[in-house]
């Protein structure tokens, strides 16, 4: 069985468990590289800050949930809603919107934010770059 | 202690129509730093400021007294008549920032110093800067509808009033700062007395045409300016703009679509009848460039006008050459640029002889803005061709 040599880079805190509330973001530099750190239903979630269409900053900008368009069983459309279940941060660029659970662009998820790992202990928050 | 990594919060949380330019644009600086931009020559054929923030001041430039009176008279007693004045402005376009998620859309209300200059020099500078452009064409925004104002008799005084005031407080406040001033199309009269006002400036690289939807741009009126743009060796651009209003995009529901096929069918129009009146012929040494409607219009309007001059020649007598040979002459700026198929876009660079013919263009500050790079980064183009598209096409092209 092949053992990878692999050196497993340190997990950095990078914030306090205070810094990101409840539905709210967190931007913060670790050197050059710049995280935006999300919490949605407790979990947390962390994306660098330069977007995969033309690297803009798209962890600053609205969050917004989701839109969905209604379609009744007669395939009518009924207007559009808010998902709650799925929030967005938008890139202020040029609009690319991003699902902040998953980083994938919502409309087609092959364009992704790039994640980290990250946990979370004795109300630290840390990530591994 | 420790040399751990260096961790702080970041001191822009988020941005909004607050936020300055240079913070708006700071990932920018990788691809400067990346591309060496600070050492290319850029020249950024399409961009924009907002008249709207000086509309009193742009509205005392009004030369008729009754149109004046009627104009100021609306300010004082609508205050939302503030910026808008006798201007046409689509209330539909409003949606262009898609609900507030685009901010530099909505306003670029950052704060700036009180000084000698107007805010909107300093906005383009700050552009500049952020983008590392070495110059900058400046158009206005909502004043670019003016050709669907639905009265001539407002659309070209209120027009004229501002090319002056455009040529006396933005135009002259900075070197890099450059214009392609607007024509009063419905008034070809008008057009060569603003070609005779201004042509000789040297800040005024030529003319453009605005968002116009009911002239004939081959109509016998228009020759005079033609031969008068012909002779001063200035150029003419085409510069396109959206309307909810075209009978197509009537039917339309979303901006998206609106957005999507109005900025092209504007310019598909106009040269379509451009080419197949002859007026390549007429005037072989005017140079004429379109303006704002991206690339993967052009591979389609070659082969289409090809295929139908071919059947119909004796429609468009003039004609020398292939349709696609005149459009191949033109020059196209390259905002924004569709490239989510490089082998088509490829394809599109290759027809169009886009390394001797494309001209960068940012657009900033609207919501679909390309940033140099996006230039630089095209996989399939040599060094020397996106410095061509970069800046050299344009240095040519305008002399500079
Ligand atoms: S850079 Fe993010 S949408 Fe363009």
């Amino acid at each position: 069985m092949a053992i990878s040599a692999r050196p497993v880079a340190p997990d950095i805190v990078v914030a306090r468990s205070t810094d990101v509330l409840e539905g709210r973001r967190h931007l913060v530099a670790v050197d050059d590289v710049h995280l935006g750190l999300f919490r949605f239903r407790g979990k947390l979630y962390a994306y660098e800050n330069a977007c995969p269409h033309m690297g803009g900053p798209v962890c600053q900008d609205r969050m917004v949930d989701g839109v969905l368009e209604r379609i009744e069983d007669d395939r009518t459309s009924r207007g559009m809603t808010f998902d709650e279940d799925d929030p967005h941060v938008v890139c202020p660029w040029h609009g690319f919107e991003f699902r902040i659970t998953t980083g994938e662009h919502a409309g087609f998820s092959k364009i992704r934010l790039r994640s980290f790992p990250v946990t979370e202990d004795g109300g630290e928050i840390r990530v591994r770059l | 202690m420790t040399n751990g990594p260096r961790i702080q919060p970041h001191a822009i949380q988020e941005i909004t129509t607050h936020t300055s330019t240079p913070d708006i644009l700071a990932n920018a600086q990788r691809d400067r730093e990346r591309y060496g931009l600070d050492d290319v020559f850029i020249v950024d054929v399409d961009s924009h400021h907002s008249e709207l923030a000086s509309w009193p001041e742009i509205i005392s430039y009004v030369e008729d007294p009754v149109l004046r009176d009627t104009a100021e008279q609306m300010m004082l007693h609508r205050p939302l008549a503030g910026k808008m004045a006798l201007s046409s402005y689509d209330p539909g376009l409003a949606l262009q920032d898609a609900g507030a998620r685009i901010p530099h859309q909505s306003n670029l209300a950052e704060p700036i110093p009180p000084g000698d200059d107007h805010r909107d020099v300093e906005l383009a500078r700050r552009a500049m800067d952020a983008m590392s452009i070495d110059v900058q064409v400046v158009f206005p925004q909502p004043m670019l509808g003016i050709g669907l104002h639905p009265d001539p008799t407002i659309a070209v005084p209120l027009l004229k009033a501002y090319n002056r005031w455009f040529v006396e407080h933005i135009l002259p406040k900075d070197p890099r700062i450059k214009s392609l001033i607007a024509l009063p199309f419905e008034d070809p009269q008008a057009c060569l007395e603003t070609v005779h006002l201004y042509g000789d400036n040297p800040d005024v690289l030529g003319f453009m045409v605005t968002s116009q939807r009911h002239a004939g741009v081959h109509r016998n009126e228009y020759m005079r300016l033609y031969a008068e743009l012909e002779e001063r060796g200035l150029p003419l651009g085409f510069h396109a703009g959206p309307s909810w209003k075209d009978t197509m995009t009537s039917t339309m529901n979303r901006f998206l679509s609106v957005h999507a096929m109005s900025f092209v069918t504007c310019n598909m129009t106009h040269m379509t009848n451009w080419i197949i009146n002859g007026l390549p012929e007429r005037f072989p040494n005017l140079k004429v460039i379109w303006i704002e409607s991206g690339l993967a219009w052009i591979p389609f309007m070659m082969q289409r006008l090809d295929h139908e001059y071919l059947m119909r020649q004796s429609e468009a007598p003039l004609l020398r050459q292939l349709p696609s040979d005149y459009i191949r002459q033109m020059y196209h700026t390259s905002q924004p640029l569709e490239v989510t198929d490089m082998k088509l876009l490829e394809s599109t660079f290759t027809a169009m002889n886009a390394q001797d013919s494309l001209l960068y263009a940012s657009d900033w500050p609207h919501w679909d803005f390309d940033l140099p790079s996006r230039i630089m980064n095209l996989p399939f183009l040599d060094r020397d061709a996106k410095l061509n598209i970069l800046g050299g096409n344009a240095r040519k092209l305008f002399g500079l």
